[in-house]
């Protein structure tokens, strides 16, 4: 076979040419392109981008309870992390206390566990909240969450017009993938938006939700998939607050947006980039947006712990290497990359360390970052992002043709897709067509495992179901059942969930009972079968 | 082999249980072992050791394979396996995949797992080790 004359695809299935040239950039192109800061932002949502400041370095962390947590947030800002990615065990997620019969195993487990607004206020002990941006990756819980880190800034007297960071807040991607759901879609999509309608008057610097394609990327949709179901999804929350009465202007600047970067290099950038201009559209087109600020894409670059392997784990520098640099020549505005041992634990404290100087070497040693959008005119760059764009677009109508995200979800169609797509390129790699280095290329005999290995404090449960039984001696019962019964109340009758969220909160309300109170009205869903 | 072990098709029961909603793995392995030829029920997500022993026994079924990504595999797997005793169910193997370091899935097999398949397992060996165990299983049950 003539390794030269193979026909080539990118991951998701883009034909890829041997030469690209002049005559692969539509005329229209340099309007397209257009320049950085400016409509339709395939340069950068910024003009001068990274010569005026880096991304944010902002390495997901947390485990145990609010006081080892808060042990390494203070390591990792010391080696020079610029901001704080907070990362919730699976009951926090899920609105279950950590004496839930349900949480037994899992408090502490893959993030920090939260109880109370206290385990927040301690999470964030002698870190100043006006200082430092934090993020949140919560869903369900989101309103909960963000009501307890108001408490926590409140008493560390940080007005809450100072404060800034994100809340993931993006229920619809958790019905696709990861899987932290408590309520039916419709109701869902209602509470986070009730949080960002909260947030578009009480919090300027804040974003109140971060509209993500990552996951459902990561459990193995493609490329464009990914694209598609990130608009889809932006289209239905955006379409709710209009239809309730809040300005797109109100709230669309401080909408922000989450996206994966796997291996296919090109590929990545060219979704970036194209990812910006399809905002651009859809607030100008469909919203009708009047303020420049509403149609600029701003993302958070996830790298991938899908592409990772547990065989060889060393290789994982290298690529979380490539797909952070990707992310980079994409424009990100803050990055993550995986620790090299995720197949095997959370990551350790080396490997975050690790994970953490892979971006400084290529922000600070690479050059890469001393001019803004360095592959823009690339004949071939651009012609990707053209097709990425258009393939995009065309999964993007089909999807609001099946009546869009919250339709198409509750039917189980974009669910489908994924877990077809994740099938196929597991075949792939079974039977060596998609290359696999150390998995199936060059693999050896020999078991080769991470050198040291992050070891959970199976003890943190104890003691922070201890935390919890403190925190409930220490509250007016009457308080907390009044408080309750105000967020029964907003749950019921359609209005805001987020002010009486905050009353519970501050009362000593715990996540589960605040979480229960929401259950009673809106009940809990169950997924429909994959096959 | 007696021709009641061959007389219907390996069934197989799938679930997560515990908290952990990454369901990549599992359903690949649901779809892998359909292709295969085999019965695939999948329980879903949040099950309890004892809804997934209860499911297994009303399902009749040769195979329970578990999915963990969140770490809690060792405590999940040992209650399982206690609930499907105490039922009478001690033929119906048991097997475990998700993030699953070397020692645990050592341990799993301690516990009465009957294989692991961590993170990067082969595809095909999978299918193949399932298929045999299942259909070990069901030669245990008629004999």
């Amino acid at each position: 076979m003539n390794r030269a004359t193979t026909e080539r695809q990118t991951e998701s299935g883009i034909p890829v040419k041997a030469l690209y040239t002049s005559d692969d950039i539509a005329s229209d192109s340099p309007a397209r392109i257009g320049a950085p800061g400016r409509p339709p932002f395939t340069r950068g949502p910024y003009e001068q981008m990274y010569r005026e400041r880096l991304w944010t370095m902002r390495q997901y962390s947390g485990f145990g309870s609010a006081e080892d947590t808060n042990q390494r947030y203070r390591y990792l800002l010391e080696q020079g992390q610029t901001a704080l990615s907070v990362a919730f065990d699976l009951p926090t997620q899920l609105g279950l206390d950590s004496d839930h019969e349900l949480a037994e195993d899992e408090v502490g487990r893959v993030g920090v566990a939260i109880d109370t607004a206290q385990d927040m206020c301690d999470l964030f002990d002698g870190l100043p909240l006006d200082q430092l941006s934090v993020n949140f990756t919560i869903n369900a819980t989101a309103p909960i969450i963000l009501a307890f880190y108001l408490v926590a800034a409140e008493r560390q007297g940080v007005a809450q017009a100072s404060l800034s960071g994100t809340l993931q807040n993006d229920i619809l991607k958790e019905f696709l993938a990861r899987k932290t759901f408590i309520f039916p879609p419709m109701e869902s999509v209602r509470v986070a938006c009730d949080v960002v309608e909260y947030c578009s008057t009480t919090l300027p610097r804040f974003n109140p939700i971060s509209i993500t394609g990552y996951h459902a990327r990561e459990a193995g949709c493609s490329a464009v998939q990914e694209l598609a179901f990130t608009f889809a999804d932006a289209i239905a929350y955006c379409d709710h607050l209009v239809a309730r009465g809040v300005p797109f202007d109100s709230f669309a600047s401080r909408l922000s947006f989450h996206f994966a970067s796997q291996m296919d290099f090109f590929e990545e950038v060219a979704k970036v980039r194209a990812a910006r201009r399809m905002w651009c559209t859809i607030a100008t087109e469909r919203y009708g947006a009047k303020d420049e600020n509403s149609t600029r894409l701003r993302f958070f670059s996830g790298c991938s712990g899908a592409t990772l392997t547990a065989q060889q784990p060393l290789n994982n520098v290298v690529r979380s290497t490539l797909q952070c640099l990707a992310a980079v020549l994409g424009g990100a505005q803050s990055i993550h990359v995986m620790g090299y041992d995720e197949a095997y634990e959370i990551p350790s404290e080396e490997s975050v360390r690790l994970a953490l100087r892979t971006q400084q070497i290529i922000g600070l040693e690479s050059g890469v970052t001393n001019t803004v959008d360095p592959l823009a005119g690339s004949y071939f760059v651009e012609s990707l992002t053209d097709s990425v764009q258009a393939k995009a677009t065309e999964i993007l109508e089909q999807i609001q043709a099946e009546g869009g995200a919250i339709e198409a979800i509750s039917a189980g169609v974009l669910q489908r897709w994924i877990a077809e797509n994740s099938y196929a390129e597991a075949r792939a790699i079974a039977d060596g067509s998609r290359p696999k280095v150390g998995v199936n290329l060059y693999a050896t005999d020999e078991e080769e495992v991470p050198a040291t290995l992050f070891t959970p404090d199976l003890s943190a449960a104890e003691r922070q179901r201890a935390r919890l039984d403190r925190a409930r001696s220490l509250r007016d019962p009457a308080a907390v059942a009044a408080a309750i019964s105000q967020v029964v109340q907003a749950a019921g009758s359609g209005s805001n969930v987020m002010p009486s969220i905050l009353d519970a909160a501050r009362v000593g309300a715990s996540v589960g009972e605040i979480a229960d109170a929401m259950r009673g009205q809106f009940g809990e869903y169950r997924e429909p079968q994959p096959w | 082999m007696p021709a009641a072990s061959s007389a219907r098709k390996p069934r197989i029961l799938l679930a997560k249980p515990g908290l952990d909603g990454h369901d990549r793995g599992v359903k690949v392995v649901g779809m892998a072992l359909r292709d295969a030829g085999m019965e695939v029920i999948y329980l879903g997500l949040r099950q309890s050791a004892s809804s997934i022993v209860s499911a297994a026994q009303q399902e009749d079924v040769d195979l329970i394979g578990l999915s963990v990504l969140s770490g809690v595999h060792l405590a999940i797997t040992a209650r399982l396996i206690a609930e499907r005793d105490q039922l009478g169910l001690q033929s119906v193997p048991v097997i475990v995949g998700g993030t699953i370091p070397a020692d645990d899935a050592q341990e799993l097999l301690r516990l009465g797992a009957a294989a692991v398949f961590p993170v990067g397992f082969d595809l095909a060996a999978m299918v193949d080790a399932v298929r045999e165990l299942a259909l070990g299983a069901r030669e245990a049950a008629n004999a």
